[in-house]
């Protein structure tokens, strides 16, 4: 069970953290909505919960709940730009399929 | 898959919950989309970096091209390319015949309601153009912001009337599209300098596009902006300062008033660019291919070209003057000058405009963009992005709504200049006895006759339950949305009856009639005050008259003998007879002198009445 975060995700990260002046890390997770089953959950950590797994990464902790790890095994972070829109996007391997636009999906 | 920005814990937002919305500068000649990101209004360009989109659709058989291809075509396919639709929207067929014959198009006769033009695509209306103008410009957007729009802000002269508004909302709800707002440019492009976070004060607009010239004077009152007046040259614009140097080029290089088509052409291209050159440099270098193979090659100084531009852009400052005086102020107070349209470039614009209102132009934002920043800005409030801002932007109702009551007189329910959005109310009653149904007459106007105002739409009320005149209470209510659009509702209170209309007018005002209606209202101020009194006079005789037939009727026999009946029935008829001669004064003499003559019926009715109701009761019943 692995989450990875690129280089550039974690630059950004780590610039908004520091702007915000807190927080333990981010948090990535599922959660059931979107008009294809599931959508990412991608916000700051201020605490830790006791099942949580934690990976650390170019001076990032990212914590997932084990219940959404189960969907986000093998997801790499990335951070990119895409013509005008720039944002974290998840590389996930489990993913079957998406709605058209991506922001849920099925596994 | 779509890309995703941080939250703060729990607040992750669902899918497709994102609020992106953009501002749209619906043109003339361009069109603009402008979003806000990062905090900052930016305008969106297309995949070949071009910010502004040709306002231009061309029908084909095999589908529909917007923009700068269609523009390109526009010369060849004539009648299949829809230019300057924004000139139509909103309009009647008579409207658009009154705008003169230049206009290519074969409109379908007939429905005159919404005219149609015939293309190979079908008969188009120009609702239907403007909404591809709009499609265009939201793929756009959605292909740069990643997702979907959840509404859109779109700008319009501040003289557009309500079936202009209206047409205009219809083009985005046919391109799928939720209108937050429509704004009025003025205010967009104050919005865009800030103006509306300022101190309170009158500014000025002045927006010199590539055919149209619009002044618009605003105050700012406690963050509301209120259009003062309105002015402009529906014929004047940048396109006439390029006419200006081709004549001059024409002269210079010999070149014959009818000579071909394409070198005309070519000159007006020449012309433009020459201008644009010289808004940087002092002077530029001209070349001409002429008919004959030859080149003709000239040099034309930003001092010349001053000249040959002088006369045009004075022409601009007398509308700012008619519009200063229609909101009777002098140039010394007005605050801020705010340049809109590609052509205020033009340093020599600047300067004149400087002169003429004493004070700097505001010139740093884009001025071809500065409409369309603002509609972004007001579309990422609206949107509830900034809900700490708590910015909202009103604009007025720029003429007064109110319905028709008896005697053809117009009664206001909202007085023009009151803050939109808005809802009043008024209860009216019924004129006979036993009505059962009003007819409510919407109007749009300052004067006091119905005949002389803007009909707006007609409804009926019916099933009021039968009552004495009087007696039934009909609560009208008007409401103007934030967009200037107006709902009305009639209700009757004791039944709960009601019906009600959506006011889309069938054609618009032609430019600057909203002015003239205001001054018209001023002009006539004293013989509409006349006139109303006597009509007012001349409903009242007509109740009188009518309520006193009624009681004859009912029980004229019981209590009155000939002689008294006979006194009464004449003394009516010389109420009635005066009543057409239409003299107030005599109107309102003769009811008295009815009324007097009749007060002994009066109180024996009262009498019969009050014997009636307490027939068969015991005094203690009354106590």
């Amino acid at each position: 069970m692995t989450i990875t975060i690129t280089e550039a995700a974690a630059t950004h990260v780590r610039n908004y953290l520091e702007n915000r002046g807190s927080g333990l890390g981010i948090r990535l997770g599922v959660r059931t909505s979107g008009c294809s089953g599931m959508a990412y959950v991608l916000e700051f950590a201020d605490e830790s919960e006791a099942d949580d797994q934690i990976f650390e990464q170019h001076g990032v902790k990212v914590l997932v709940d084990p219940k959404s790890l189960l969907y986000l095994d093998g997801t790499e972070l990335d951070y990119t730009r895409e013509g005008l829109n720039e944002g974290f996007k998840f590389n996930n391997p489990n993913v079957k399929d998406s709605c058209g636009c991506g922001e849920s999906f099925n596994v | 898959m779509a890309l995703l920005q941080l939250s703060e814990p729990g607040q992750s937002v669902a899918p497709h919950q994102h609020r992106l919305a953009v501002g749209i500068d619906l043109g003339t000649t361009n069109s603009l989309v402008a979003v806000v990101r990062s905090g900052k209004a930016v305008t969106l360009p297309d995949e070949d970096g071009e910010h502004l989109l040709p306002s231009v659709v061309r029908y084909l058989e095999n589908g529909i091209e917007v923009g700068r291809r269609a523009r390109e075509m526009a010369a060849q396919d004539p009648l299949n390319t829809i230019i300057s639709v924004k000139r139509l929207i909103g309009r009647g067929l008579a409207d658009i015949k009154s705008l003169g014959n230049k206009l290519p198009y074969r409109f379908q006769e007939g429905n005159a309601a919404v005219p149609r033009i015939q293309t190979v695509r079908g008969e188009v209306s120009s609702i239907e153009v403007s909404s591809e103008i709009l499609k265009s410009l939201v793929r756009r957007a959605e292909h740069s912001l990643g997702g979907e729009l959840e509404g859109i802000v779109i700008t319009v002269p501040a003289y557009f009337d309500d079936a202009q508004r209206q047409a205009t909302k219809d083009a985005a709800t046919i391109a799928g599209l939720k209108v937050l707002r429509l704004l009025n440019e003025p205010t967009a492009a104050a919005v865009a300098y800030g103006l509306d976070t300022g101190s309170d004060g009158v500014h000025a607009i002045y927006d010199l596009g590539g055919g149209t010239f619009d002044i618009s004077i605003l105050r700012l009152n406690k963050g509301v902006f209120e259009v003062l007046s309105t002015g402009g040259d529906s014929a004047l614009g940048g396109d006439d300062l390029d006419h200006a140097v081709a004549e001059w080029i024409m002269a210079q290089a010999g070149i014959d008033r009818d000579a071909d088509h394409s070198i005309l052409r070519q000159l007006m291209q020449v012309a433009c660019k020459a201008k644009e050159a010289l808004t940087a440099a002092h002077s530029t270098a001209i070349t001409v291919a002429l008919v004959d193979g030859t080149t003709w090659q000239g040099e034309l100084s930003r001092a010349q070209f001053e000249t040959l531009i002088e006369p045009l852009i004075r022409k601009t400052l007398a509308p700012c003057r008619r519009a200063l005086r229609d909101a009777g102020l002098t140039p010394e107070q007005i605050k801020d000058v705010v340049m809109v349209g590609g052509s205020t470039r033009v340093p020599r614009v600047r300067e004149l405009v400087g002169e003429f209102f004493r004070t700097d132009p505001l010139v740093d934002i884009d001025p071809d963009r500065v409409v369309a920043i603002g509609a972004a800005i007001q579309a990422d409030v609206l949107v509830g992005n900034k809900s700490d801002h708590e910015m909202l932007l009103l604009d007025v109702n720029p003429l007064s709504l109110g319905i028709e009551t008896m005697g053809g007189l117009v009664e206001k329910i909202i007085p023009r200049n009151t803050t939109i959005p808005v809802a009043r109310a008024q209860e009216f009653t019924t004129f006979k006895d036993g009505q059962t149904a009003m007819a409510v007459h919407v109007l749009q106007g300052e004067r006091e006759l119905v005949a002389d105002n803007r009909s707006l739409a007609r409804f009926e009320l019916r099933g009021i339950p039968p009552m004495v005149a009087g007696a039934a209470r009909i609560r009208v209510t008007f409401s103007v949305d934030a967009d200037g659009l107006l709902s009305v509702e009639a209700q009757e209170q004791s039944s709960g009856v009601k019906a009600s209309v959506e006011v889309k007018p069938s054609y618009g005002l032609t430019d600057g009639e909203i002015e003239s209606m205001l001054r018209e209202s001023i002009d006539h101020a004293k013989e509409d005050m006349e006139a109303r009194l006597l009509r007012e006079r001349q409903v009242e005789a007509e109740r009188v008259i009518e309520a006193l037939t009624a009681a004859l009727h009912a029980d004229g026999d019981e209590l009155l003998d000939a002689k008294e009946r006979n006194g009464i029935e004449s003394a009516l008829r010389t109420l009635a007879e005066i009543t057409r001669e239409g003299d107030q004064a005599a109107i309102k003499a003769a009811v008295e002198a009815l009324e007097k003559s009749c007060e002994f019926y009066v109180e024996r009715r009262m009498n019969a009445s009050v014997r009636k109701a307490m027939s068969g009761h015991r005094i203690d019943d009354f106590e």
